[in-house]
C-alpha cells in the first residue's frame, strides 16, 4: 500500500482539532471534538439506528442508481444509435436535464407519500440525465473502425451493438456509474434532509435538533466515508474489469 | 499476366466518386483475376484506400460500377475479407486473441462447438497458436497484425484486401510478413488487392502493380511483374527484372508526383 501517505492529513487533523478543544475548552451546540465524534459514532452504532438509517439510504442510492441509469443507459444507446432520434430530442432532454432534482421532492412527495418511493424516483430522476448523456457521448465515441469492423462482417444492428459498440462503450459507462453513484448519495442524502424521515440525512437532522453535535457530525463523517468507499469500491472494478486495455498501443501513429 | 489466366473476379468499370463534393477516383478501370495479386500504388491520398473500400462495399461508386464474381457490389460481402492498416483500432481490446478471430466466426454464425479447433487452426497459420489467450494490447505490432490477417482469413472469404497493412511495422517483421501473406495467399489461392505506398513492397508481393495518379485517382499505368515464385528477399530483390521494374516505376511515380 502506497496510500498511507494520503491519511497523514486526516490524522493530523484530527488530533490538532482535539488538542484545540482540550486547550480552549470549547463547549457548546455546534461542534464537538474528534474525540465525542467516535463516541457519537458508538452511541448510534450501539443503539442500532446508524445500521438501519444507512441501510435505508443505500437501498435508496442504489434503487434509485439503478433505475436511473437503466433509463439512462436505453435512452442513450437509442439517441447514440439513430441520430435522428437525437435531433428530435435534445432539446427536450437540454430542458429536463437542469431541473433541481430536489426541486422536484414536492411533486414526488405528492405522488408516493413519505417513504422509499418518493426518494427513489427523486434518486432516479437526478442519475439518469448524466447516465444519458454519458451514454451517449461513449456510444458516438466508439472507434469508427470498429463499426467498419461490424460492416465488413456483416453484423446486423443488435450483433453490432452487442459485439462491438457496448462492449468498447464499457469503460466509458463505467465511469459515468461512478459519477451517478456520487450523485445519488447527494440527492438521498439531500432529500432525506428537506423531507424525507428515513436514512442518514433524517439521522443528521433530528442530531442537530435535538442539540447533540457529536452524533450529527457522525452521520456527516459517516456520509463522507460512504461516499468515498462506494467510489474506491467502483474504481477498483473498473480497473479490474478493463485491464487489458490499459496499454495503448503506440506504434502506430497514424 | 504471369500465368494467372483465371476468370475474372474483382472488376473496376469506369469507376467515379464524389466524397463530400470532391471528386476522389476518375474513371477507374481495370481487372483482377482469380488467384492473382494486384498491387495498388500512389502518393497518400491519391484514393488508394478508396479502390478498396469500393470493393469491400463500404463506398458505393457515384459514377459506373464495382463487380466481384459478375455481381455488382452494393454491400459488404462474406467473400471478401478487409485487413485495416490500425490493427490496434480494429482489433477488439476486450478480446483475446482466439475471441478476436471468434469474432469472424460468430459473424458467419458457425456454432460455439466448432470454432475453438477453427480458432487454434487459423491462429496457427499466423504463428500465434501459443498467444490465443494474449489481449492484442500483450502483443506486438507485428503479432497484431497477424492476428487481424488470422481474424480476416477466419471468414472464408476468397478475397482478400489488404490496405497498408504493414505501413507502421519495423522493416525486418514487415519483411516476414511480405513471406507469410504471400505464402498464405499461395495456400489459400485467394484473390488479394493489397494497397501500399512502398513501391518495393509492391514490387516483391504483385504479380501486378497499378499505379494511380493523385486528386482525383486516376490508374496511371498498371505494369505486370513477370518475376518468379515463390520470390525471397535476397534473390528476387537481386534481380535484373526487379531493378529494371522499380527504375522504371521509381521514374513514374516522379512523374506523378511532379
Amino acid at each position: 500500500m502506497s496510500g498511507w501517505r494520503g491519511l497523514i492529513v486526516p490524522v493530523v487533523l484530527l488530533l490538532l482539532g482535539e488538542a484545540a478543544f482540550r486547550v480552549f475548552g470549547y463547549v457548546g451546540d455546534t461542534l464537538a471534538p474528534p474525540s465525542a465524534i467516535f463516541r457519537g459514532f458508538a452511541e448510534a452504532i450501539g443503539d442500532g439506528t446508524m445500521v438501519t438509517t444507512t441501510l435505508q439510504t443505500f437501498a435508496t442510492v442504489l434503487g434509485g442508481t439503478v433505475i436511473g441509469a437503466a433509463f439512462g443507459l436505453v435512452v442513450g444507446c437509442a439517441l447514440g444509435f439513430w441520430n435522428l432520434l437525437y435531433r428530435f430530442t435534445y432539446i427536450t432532454i437540454e430542458c429536463l436535464r437542469p431541473i433541481p432534482s430536489v426541486a422536484l421532492l414536492p411533486l414526488s412527495l405528492m405522488i408516493f407519500g413519505f417513504g422509499y418511493k418518493m426518494e427513489i424516483a427523486i434518486v432516479g430522476f437526478a442519475t439518469a440525465w448524466p447516465f444519458l448523456i454519458l451514454t451517449y457521448s461513449a456510444i458516438s465515441q466508439v472507434e469508427p473502425r470498429l463499426l467498419e469492423v461490424a460492416k465488413v462482417f456483416g453484423f446486423g444492428p443488435v450483433g453490432t451493438a452487442w459485439k462491438l459498440v457496448l462492449p468498447a462503450a464499457a469503460p466509458r459507462l463505467m465511469t459515468a456509474l461512478r459519477l451517478c453513484i456520487g450523485i445519488a448519495l447527494v440527492v438521498a442524502v439531500t432529500s432525506e434532509i428537506v423531507s424525507n424521515p428515513q436514512g442518514l440525512g433524517h439521522e443528521l437532522m433530528i442530531a442537530q435538533e435535538t442539540l447533540r453535535p457529536h452524533r450529527m457530525l457522525a452521520y456527516l463523517v459517516l456520509v463522507g466515508l460512504i461516499g468515498w468507499g462506494l467510489n474506491n469500491l467502483l474504481l477498483w472494478l473498473q480497473t479490474r474489469m478493463f485491464r487489458h486495455r490499459g496499454e495503448v498501443d503506440t506504434e502506430v501513429a497514424a | 499476366m504471369s500465368g494467372k489466366s483465371g476468370s475474372v473476379v474483382i472488376e473496376f468499370r469506369d469507376v467515379g466518386l464524389y466524397l463530400g463534393g470532391k471528386e476522389i477516383t476518375q474513371n477507374v478501370e481495370f481487372n483482377v483475376r482469380k488467384g492473382e495479386f494486384v498491387c495498388v500504388i500512389g502518393a497518400s491520398g491519391c484514393g488508394k484506400t478508396t479502390l478498396l473500400r469500393l470493393v469491400s462495399g463500404l463506398y458505393q461508386p457515384t459514377t459506373g460500377s464495382v463487380h466481384v464474381d459478375g455481381k455488382k457490389v452494393d454491400g459488404p460481402s462474406r467473400d471478401v475479407a478487409i485487413v485495416f492498416q490500425d490493427y490496434s483500432r480494429a482489433l477488439l481490446p476486450w478480446r483475446t486473441a482466439a475471441g478476436n478471430v471468434s469474432l469472424a466466426l460468430e459473424a458467419i454464425g458457425m456454432p460455439r462447438a466448432e470454432r475453438a479447433d477453427r480458432i487454434h487452426a487459423l491462429l496457427g497459420k499466423v504463428g500465434l497458436a501459443q498467444h490465443a489467450a494474449k489481449y492484442p494490447s500483450q502483443l506486438s505490432g507485428g503479432m497484431q497484425q497477424r492476428l487481424q490477417i488470422a481474424r480476416s482469413l477466419a471468414q472464408g472469404a476468397s478475397i482478400l484486401l489488404m490496405d497498408e497493412p504493414f505501413g507502421a511495422l519495423d522493416a525486418m517483421t514487415r519483411q516476414s510478413l511480405q513471406d507469410e501473406v504471400l505464402e498464405l495467399a499461395a495456400d489459400t489461392g485467394a484473390t488479394v488487392l493489397f494497397v501500399t505506398h512502398d513501391l518495393e513492397e509492391a514490387l516483391y508481393l504483385g504479380d501486378r502493380v497499378v499505379a494511380l495518379y493523385s486528386n482525383p485517382g486516376r490508374i496511371a499505368r498498371i505494369v505486370d511483374i513477370p518475376l518468379t515464385r515463390p520470390r525471397n528477399q535476397l534473390s528476387t530483390r537481386e534481380e535484373p527484372d526487379f531493378l529494371h521494374l522499380r527504375r522504371e516505376l521509381f521514374g513514374l511515380m516522379e512523374e506523378i508526383h511532379a
